[in-house]
């Protein structure tokens, strides 16, 4: 349980720098997101947390004490590898209390620490077997009583569900989000997946090409995107973004629509209007902002996606509460919830 | 291979009378070593192209350990070979984890200078060896051999431990140094388990090179003492008038030792490679 | 924060910033380091010195006499004509057991590859050949060709090879037949280790894929396995070839370099020159040279690599 504070933090290797300016402050408890497109930089961000990459400029602080140049095993965090990164060669029982090992702790405690965070994952019944002789789940439950086990001041998990199937990753995903009310310790939880930043953390932390987008909380992300990147990477299906134009006072989009938006914004500066897909609704063809010929409708049940061809401005997504009775080639006006639109200047940062 | 195809007569008795032939081929000669020692001598050129001789014996085995230096040689083969062996391996280990786990400057041209090693006419540089040796007054003693042996032994051995590395997960050291171990600690509890397999094909590859060497032995060793199996047994051919069926059955002896070890090491050696070559 | 706690990580975060560092950056020459030092003294301060011999006048009957003399060993090199011979043996003794133990080689791998019963004893007896000391392989063929105590001369006369039952070894048209085919015997277990080993390492989805997209097997053989092993070909083909151009032992103990030096090859010519006529000067010249060769043809090889292969 701790603080962690990251202050100018920067990454280089050799002469390129791949990170900067990194200023973050986690409080006690708090479970954190790291969320981006791969190659962002987030695995790299939480493997300096961790002590297994050198931090090459800012500093790092646990609970008030700079850590840079403390070894991983100094700084009493765990780490719940995408691999998993279990010790072949022990049984489960081994691979839990193999940190208790470590440090020196008595057999007795050893074996009674790693009893409760096994009974805790419902891992019970597999401590003897060697982690060949799991399953994926299993072995994935296993990574996490490892972690368990030790009681650390911080958990660090890096992509720990992405080699689980669809099911198991929402059943896991639902198992950490209870663990974390549970134990109320810090988490720090790297994933290329939204679902699981929106659904787990308490605050997410938007990171591409090794600067960091935005951070918030989930909601906020989706209602207050800072930027064209986290709008488009936060929501899904996507955010729908078109070209507009300042012009007599009013915001123009390229099919000549104009739009009714709040003067008091500097709409000079408009480039780009966007809107959800759940914020468009289907009208008759002459009541909308823009009228359009359905392309593809995909029907997923509880909603279904509409990809309308619009001239002028290509293809929108409409994500429609229910089913809907449209076949392929029909037409219709599409209406925008203007309330819950967003606009962005030349430089992709919000307008607000 | 996982591609179903139809078995097809021809060629299945196609692979197998290939695969009989590959046997025949390297087999045949251990065994007419073999059928060497064991004929007595007054059938050796009477008896000498018949398959199997009239009559067979193993006197040639007893009077090589009884009546030679045979057992002097063995220990001598013995001490050197697990010397070299043992040594080869702990440099080798090292040296190869440094080249599997880290990126360094000079990297490259440090395995250019391993490279090298392995391609220039070793005769340049036993006069050398030699002079050395003698300056530090270390001929005849087996000290030399193992530290030559050794030296010549490293570059290959630590190519083969890389890839054995290569094969085991950085994950895992990761992983217990965040559960508390220093890197050493993390090797010894965790990467040295998992590459028991390839320290043994190590040690067994590196035994066996240093078993059959022969001309580092004889320019180095010329006291009966000290002397390896391979120049004993070279002995054998100058000393007395050659006494082929007692050199021969010395020479199933020193087959015996190497042979072992390979058979139980050539497994490993194939998977080493292969390991390595997977996560490449 | 306490204050106290503030302060000493202040003042010791330079010190403690740099030790770090040089001992992140020195770990990996410390582990080379024991290796390194070794090659150098055991390898290359040897090497040096014996390459300044073949620019000295080395006798070892007179070890006091010894004099600078430039170039003048290169230049008996260029007019010795038993030098030439050994070049030309040591191209058909390189090239000949390079080529059959490759092709043997892959062939044993790719039948290894397949499964059948009792592969894994099959694997360990094959592998044999290369655990027998040089030596005593050298010896057991130089027996086998002897038509007095070996079957082969019976066996050629009746496959209507040799007109009668005589020792090739000693016969100056076919003496290299004999060490290039102990080379084979003793070398293709390293060609089919090292490319069993790549061969394992081709994912079998790739010929799933290729069957499925209606190659043969030839066609799986030439598209997929040959283009995955050229890369670990090419390196193996090159550490053989410099191997055995400097592989003397074989020759050295099966013939001498005999049969009116028909199998005299450049190193078996650089041991009798040092060890038989004690001319180490001229020795170490004839070395430097073989060197150079190898050294050229290693490089011409890597450089064909680049071009050729793009797979790894």
């Amino acid at each position: 349980m701790a603080r962690i504070e990251l202050k100018n933090i920067s990454k280089s290797y050799g002469n390129i720098e791949v990170m900067r300016d990194i200023n973050l402050d986690f409080a006690d408890g708090e479970f954190i997101v790291l969320v981006g497109p791969s190659g962002c930089g987030k695995s790299t961000l939480l493997r300096m947390i961790a002590g297994l990459e050198t931090i090459s400029g800012g500093d790092l602080f646990i609970e008030e004490v700079r850590v840079n140049d403390v070894e991983p095993r100094d700084r009493d965090v765990a780490m719940v590898f995408q691999s998993y990164a279990l010790y072949p060669h022990m049984d489960v029982a081994r691979n839990m209390g193999f940190s208790l090992e470590i440090r020196g702790e008595k057999a007795e405690i050893i074996k009674g620490r790693t009893a409760k965070s096994a009974k805790t994952l419902g891992l019970g019944a597999l401590l003897e077997r060697l982690p060949k002789a799991l399953s994926g789940g299993q072995r994935q439950r296993v990574a996490m009583g490892r972690a368990i086990a030790r009681d650390p001041k911080v958990f660090l998990f890096d992509e720990p569900l992405s080699n689980l199937d669809a099911s198991l990753r929402a059943e896991m995903r639902l198992e950490i989000a209870k663990l974390h009310k549970r134990l109320a310790a810090s988490m720090i939880y790297v994933t290329h997946d939204q679902v699981e930043a929106l659904t787990l953390a308490d605050r997410i932390v938007v990171l591409n090409e090794g600067e960091i987008q935005q951070v918030g909380k989930p909601l906020e992300l989706y209602e207050q995107p800072r930027n064209l990147f986290v709008a488009n990477f936060i929501g899904s299906p996507q955010m729908n973004i078109m070209k507009a134009e300042f012009t007599d006072n009013r915001l123009v989009l390229e099919n000549g629509e104009r739009l009714e938006v709040d003067v008091s914004l500097a709409l000079n500066e408009v480039a780009h209007f966007g809107i959800r897909p759940e914020h468009i609704s289907i009208v008759g063809v002459n009541e909308g902002h823009a009228i359009g010929e359905a392309d593809v409708v995909e029907r997923l049940g509880s909603d279904s996606n509409i990809y309308v061809n619009v001239e002028n401005i290509g293809q929108i997504l409409v994500r429609y509460h229910g089913d809907i009775s449209l076949e392929v080639g029909d037409k219709f006006g599409l209406k925008f919830n203007l309330d819950r639109s967003h606009l962005f200047d030349l430089n992709g940062m919000a307008i607000r | 291979m996982s591609v179903i195809s139809k078995p097809n007569l021809a060629l299945t008795i196609g692979k197998y009378l290939a695969l009989a032939c590959y046997l025949a081929f390297a087999l045949f000669p251990l065994y007419w070593l073999f059928k060497i020692s064991v004929t007595p001598e007054k059938l050796i050129y009477t008896d000498g192209i018949a398959l199997w001789p009239s009559e067979y014996t193993f006197d040639n085995f007893k009077s090589v350990i009884l009546l030679t230096d045979f057992l002097v040689y063995f220990k001598n083969s013995i001490i050197v070979s697990f010397g070299t062996a043992a040594i080869t391996t702990i440099i080798a280990a090292a040296a190869g984890y440094a080249f599997s786990r880290f990126n360094f400057r000079g990297k490259k041209v440090i395995i250019g200078i391993m490279l090298i090693t392995q391609m220039f006419p070793l005769l340049i540089i036993i006069a050398p060896i030699y002079k050395i040796i003698a300056g530090l007054g270390l001929l005849n003693t087996l000290t030399s051999l193992i530290v030559v042996y050794t030296a010549f032994n490293v570059p290959f051995a630590t190519f083969l431990m890389q890839s054995f590395f290569d094969g085991i997960p950085k994950d895992l050291e990761e992983a217990a140094m965040i559960d508390g171990c220093s890197r050493f600690q993390a090797v010894r509890k965790v990467v040295f388990p998992l590459t028991l397999p390839g320290l043994a094909a190590t040690l067994g590859f590196v035994f066996t090179a240093a078993w059959s060497e022969l001309l580092f032995a004889i320019m180095l060793i010329n006291s009966n003492d000290t002397m390896t199996f391979p120049v004993g047994l070279l002995t054998f051919v100058s000393k007395f008038s050659v006494d082929w069926g007692q050199m021969m059955a010395a020479g199933v002896f020193a087959l015996i030792p190497s042979c072992l070890f390979f058979i139980f090491i050539q497994r490993y050696l194939v998977q080493g490679l292969t390991s390595g070559a997977v996560k490449g | 924060m306490s204050v106290d706690k503030l302060t000493i990580s202040a003042s010791d975060l330079g010190r403690r910033r740099t030790t770090g560092k040089i001992k992140q950056i020195a770990e990996p020459y410390l582990y080379l380091s024991p290796s390194i030092i070794l090659i150098c003294l055991v390898i290359f301060t040897p090497l040096v010195i014996g390459i300044s011999y073949a620019f000295q006048s080395m006798h070892l009957f007179n070890p006091g006499d010894v004099e600078w003399i430039g170039f003048e060993h290169f230049e008996k090199i260029y007019s010795d004509r038993k030098f030439f011979i050994a070049l030309k043996n040591t191209f058909w003794w390189t090239f000949g057991s390079v080529l059959l133990q490759f092709s043997l080689g892959l062939g044993l791998a790719l039948l290894l590859k397949q499964g059948f019963h009792g592969r894994k004893v099959f694997q360990a007896l094959i592998f044999l050949p290369w655990a027998v000391p040089t030596f005593l392989s050298a010896l057991i063929w130089a027996w086998l060709f002897n038509p007095v105590i070996g079957p082969l001369p019976h066996w050629f006369v009746s496959l209507g090879m040799l007109d009668e039952p005589y020792n090739i070894l000693a016969d100056p048209d076919f003496a290299l037949f004999g060490p290039i085919i102990a080379n084979v015997w003793f070398g293709i277990s390293f060609f089919a280790i090292t490319l069993l080993a790549s061969l394992q390492s081709i994912p079998d989805e790739m010929y799933e894929a290729a069957a499925i997209d209606g190659a043969s097997k030839w066609q799986i053989f030439s598209k997929i396995t040959l283009p995955f092993l050229a890369p670990m070909i090419v390196i193996t083909v090159m550490l053989r070839t410099v191997w055995i151009a400097n592989f003397a032992d074989l020759i050295y103990v099966m013939t001498g370099g005999g049969a009116a030096n028909s199998t005299q090859i450049l190193s078996t010519y650089i041991f009798t020159t040092a060890f038989k006529k004690l001319d180490f000067g001229y020795a170490s010249a004839v070395s430097v040279v073989l060197l150079v060769l190898l050294l050229l043809f290693a490089t011409l090889l890597l450089k064909m690599r680049q071009k050729f292969v793009r797979v790894n």
